[in-house]
């Protein structure tokens, strides 16, 4: 099979873009990231999105993003796997590249969350979990994550401080994102002292309802060479992805994403790598217990001792683990559909070391995406070429 | 608030709803909850309706502040994981207790109450909710 | 023919079971709230938010069957007296029949009287079982009343509600039924019109010529047919929206104040309406001894009564601690003020 490489990335800066629609801030950032590959078109066109049909009465992104960025008839689907819809559509595009059917594609991860009402916007959100068994039951998804974290914090013998370290974490460096929605550290008082939405899970816990589109060019490692110069090309060297329960509920081990262990596994073993490899990880810090689990699924910690890593200060950019190197979803933002996209070229900001927070001489990168409360969840590893 | 949908988009799960009956496994004897038509466990295909006793325990829980649409006027509400008598784990609000009375292992048992309602000229839809229980 | 109710066969109660809110409102907070110091009762149920007389019926139709230990599946009725239904037009019952597994072979209907709309599906489930149509059929009454704010009907409407599965008399039968009388008169002293929120009364006039008039007559005539004098009876209910009026039945029949207390509870819960003598009577089967016989007289405005000769059998004492007793559930209390109260009557626009 060939070899796939990211070789542009572009996006709008993630935020409450009250000015901008959707298919405005999609183009935009897609024609960034053909601009910063060199390419003026594309073979076809994969679109990360969780739920535009609920938030702003739009499906057929793909006909509508590639139609208005001028893209001719090309194929243009939207790829959708809740919150990893972004992570999944780039393995979309890499499968497209690698087995030789396209040359050049394009992916975009869109959300546009802020046209819906608040508690509406929550409840769209509480369409990727069991809609019947969860939300019918008035389970919204930070309700979900709640009653994981307090059953985590019991097990293990954790306190809400020891897991407000993720948040400190992913703020200091998305200050340094100009592209973040929250530009500035806090302490852990910070969050200590936010309301409960949903106890143990404090306002400071949880990403925010916001929007934002990125997105990455992709294509073969000869073709490459085309377009750019070997700094900006990243490989993504290993893809992997799996599913669990729908329902929490029905989880072998609530405190185990055992698609996360799966999918790592299976990207591993595809880049020909270990976890030891990895320089730096975007993990999907929807909320604060979620890097915790993550970090356990992955293999970066032991399980139960995903929390302890934040609490040793192991996470931070010049850590063991660096997470969340450009705020990760706390600080630069959760548009839910358009996260998986923001990682990828956040890990090739990194690996072509040119992010505002650079993680020293890396070679490697992990991204990490979940959908519903870790029923589907993608991993992909980044490479420097 | 959430727009109803067509009736028989709620109707057609009235049974499992009011008084919890899931599926067991004729194969493996593995019961399930909420039904399901193939085994995860062995894979079987033969799968025979069960009725919950509807006791269980709290395994973990949350108190809902900002609820989805159509939660509203509940708010706040525990909702907990409850670990019933025959194995499954369900989700489900907690009914009739206090925050602070809630606590791991907490005994429970099931009833029946409203979920939600739409509107003054909509469906009213009722379903399991857990309390701790009345002793005989 | 006489006016004595009385079905070909012999029936009797083989389960029974009460449901009363956790939730208390006293007399006084509502009294804070209007400027009104003197109070008809202590304190009143009020219903949980996610509660309605649907719910309420099914637990108390679940309690039933506890103590009945029978198959739902055999219940060919099941009959739902209620002035508080959810739906204005929509069965009730066919919610609570689906609920206790009862679906679908059976009859299931709501029935209105104001209050005493418990004691008419009572009198049909009794007809219906005595005529041999039906092994099992279920009454039950529950209500979530509405009083409106201010009147000093919201001092007493409360929640609650109680279930009968009615059977064939035999040795399983917790009590029997010795006859029935059913007393009825056109007099409006309180109504509800369609489409309005709270009901209306006649104020004094729902006294004597309606509750007092209904009750006793009824007594009077159910005692005549079945020549019992109110000295035959070891415990009596009488309808109870409040505490006085039962109490002064009492005294006008000549009943010592000692066989009406257990069974009158609206001094702590209310009143339950179309589940209150129903509440009642579940409470005095909680305590009550085999041979005991029961006067039982509802009221339900507009007006009339329905009168009931009970003897309580052996099976009582093995069946009755099958399910919580009304007491249980009338202990289980939690006090609320006058805004969670207003809550818990959706009385809240958002």
């Amino acid at each position: 099979m060939r070899k796939a490489v990211i070789i542009g990335v572009g996006a709008v800066p993630v935020g409450e873009h009250w000015r901008t629609s959707l298919r405005d801030m999609a183009v935009e950032a897609l024609l960034n990231a053909m601009e910063d590959a060199g390419v003026d078109r594309v073979d076809s066109l994969y679109v990360g999105n969780m739920a535009s049909g609920s938030f702003i009465e739009q499906e057929n992104l793909g006909a509508l993003i590639a139609d208005f960025a001028g893209l001719g008839n090309i194929p243009a689907v939207k790829i959708e796997a809740a919150c990893a819809s972004g992570g999944a559509a780039v393995q979309e595009g890499v499968k497209a590249v690698m087995s030789g059917l396209e040359d050049v594609v394009a992916v975009i991860g869109v959300e546009k969350m802020t046209d819906a009402w608040a508690t509406d916007a929550t409840r769209y959100l509480g369409y990727a979990a069991d809609g019947e068994y969860e939300l019918f039951h008035g389970a919204s998804f930070v309700a979900l994550n709640a009653l994981v974290m307090r059953y985590y914090m019991k097990e293990y013998g954790y306190t809400e401080e020891d897991l407000a370290h993720f948040s400190v974490n992913a703020h200091a460096n998305g200050a340094k994102n100009p592209y973040a929605m929250f530009k500035r550290p806090i302490k852990l008082e910070t969050v200590l002292k936010s309301p409960y939405i949903a106890d143990p899970i404090k306002l400071f816990d949880a990403s925010p309802v916001c929007d934002g589109a990125a997105a990455v060019i992709i294509t073969t490692e000869e073709k490459a060479r085309e377009f750019v110069d070997k700094a900006k090309m990243v490989e993504v060297a290993g893809i992997g992805r799996a599913i669990d329960t729908i329902n929490l509920a029905n989880r072998e081990d609530l405190l185990t994403l055992k698609a996360a262990k799966v999918a790592a596994e299976r990207a591993y073993k595809m880049a020909g790598i270990t976890v030891k490899d990895i320089d730096l990880f975007e993990i999907h810090d929807a909320f604060t217990i979620m890097a915790a689990l993550s970090l356990e699924a992955i293999g970066a910690a032991e399980k139960g001792k995903g929390a302890q890593l934040a609490v040793e200060g192991q996470i931070a950019i010049d850590g063991d683990y660096p997470i969340q190197t450009l705020g990760g979803l706390k600080s630069r933002g959760h548009p839910v559909g358009a996260t998986g996209v923001y990682q990828t070229i956040e890990a090739v900001w990194q690996l072509r070391e040119e992010a505002p927070n650079q993680v020293p001489d890396p070679e490697v990168a992990l991204t990490q995406n979940i959908g519903g409360t870790g029923s589907n969840i993608t991993i992909n590893i980044l490479r420097r070429v | 608030m959430g727009r109803p949908m067509q009736v028989a988009r709620y109707w057609r799960h009235f049974k499992e709803k009011y008084r919890m009956v899931g599926t067991k496994c004729k194969e493996c004897g593995e019961i399930y909850f909420p039904p399901r038509q193939v085994c995860p466990k062995c894979g079987s295909r033969e799968m025979e309706d069960v009725q919950l006793s509807g006791k269980g325990k709290v395994l973990s829980w949350t108190i809902v502040r900002n609820p989805p649409s159509g939660f509203e006027y509940f708010r706040p509400y525990p909702l907990a994981l409850i670990e019933l008598e025959e194995g499954p784990i369900v989700l489900a609000q907690l009914t009739d207790v206090d925050e602070n009375q809630i606590d791991f292992g907490m005994e429970v048992e099931m009833v029946t109450r409203k979920i939600r309602e739409f509107e003054g000229d909509g469906l009213i839809l009722y379903g399991y909710k857990f309390r701790p229980p009345i002793k005989p | 023919m006489g006016k004595l109710l009385k079905p070909n066969k012999e029936v009797g109660i083989v389960g029974y079971g009460a449901y009363v809110p956790m939730y208390r409102i006293k007399a006084e907070e509502i009294g804070r709230v209007w400027g009104v110091n003197s109070f008809p009762i202590q304190e009143k149920s009020v219903n949980n938010l996610d509660e309605d007389a649907i719910t309420i019926g099914i637990e108390a139709a679940r309690n039933a069957l506890k103590r009945a230990q029978i198959d739902p599946k055999e219940i060919r009725a099941l009959w739902f007296g209620t002035e508080s239904k959810p739906y204005a037009v929509k069965p009730s019952a066919t919610v609570i029949a689906e609920a206790i597994g009862a679906t679908p072979d059976l009859d299931a209907a709501d029935f209105e009287f104001a209050c005493k709309a418990g004691t008419e599906a009572l009198q049909a489930s009794i007809g219906f079982v005595g005529s041999g149509m039906a092994k099992y059929a279920m009454a039950i009454g529950a209500d979530t009343s509405q009083g409106r704010p201010g009147d000093h009907l919201e001092f007493t409407a409360s929640a609650g509600g109680a279930a009968y599965i009615v059977g064939e008399k035999d040795s399983e039968t917790l009590a029997y039924f010795e006859g029935s009388y059913s007393y009825v008169t056109d007099t409006p002293d309180f109504w509800r019109r369609q489409h309005e929120h709270y009901p209306r009364h006649g104020n004094r006039f729902t006294g004597e010529p309606a509750y007092f008039h209904q009750i006793i007559s009824a007594a009077k005539g159910l005692m005549e047919e079945l020549n019992y004098s109110p000295s035959d009876f070891d415990y009596a209910v009488f309808h109870q929206p409040n505490v006085k009026f039962p109490l002064t039945v009492a005294k006008i029949l000549g009943i010592p104040k000692e066989k009406v207390l257990p069974g009158l509870l609206s001094g702590i819960i209310g009143n339950t309406y179309s589940g209150a003598t129903l509440v009642g009577i579940s409470a005095v089967l909680d305590i009550a001894k085999p041979g005991d016989r029961i006067l039982w007289v509802s009221f339900g405005s507009g007006a009339g009564s329905d009168a009931f000769s009970l003897v309580v059998q052996d099976a009582i004492e093995e069946k009755r601690d099958l399910a919580p007793k009304t007491m249980d559930y009338v202990n289980r209390k939690k006090y609320i003020d006058y805004a969670l109260y207003a809550k818990h009557r959706s009385k809240y626009i958002l």
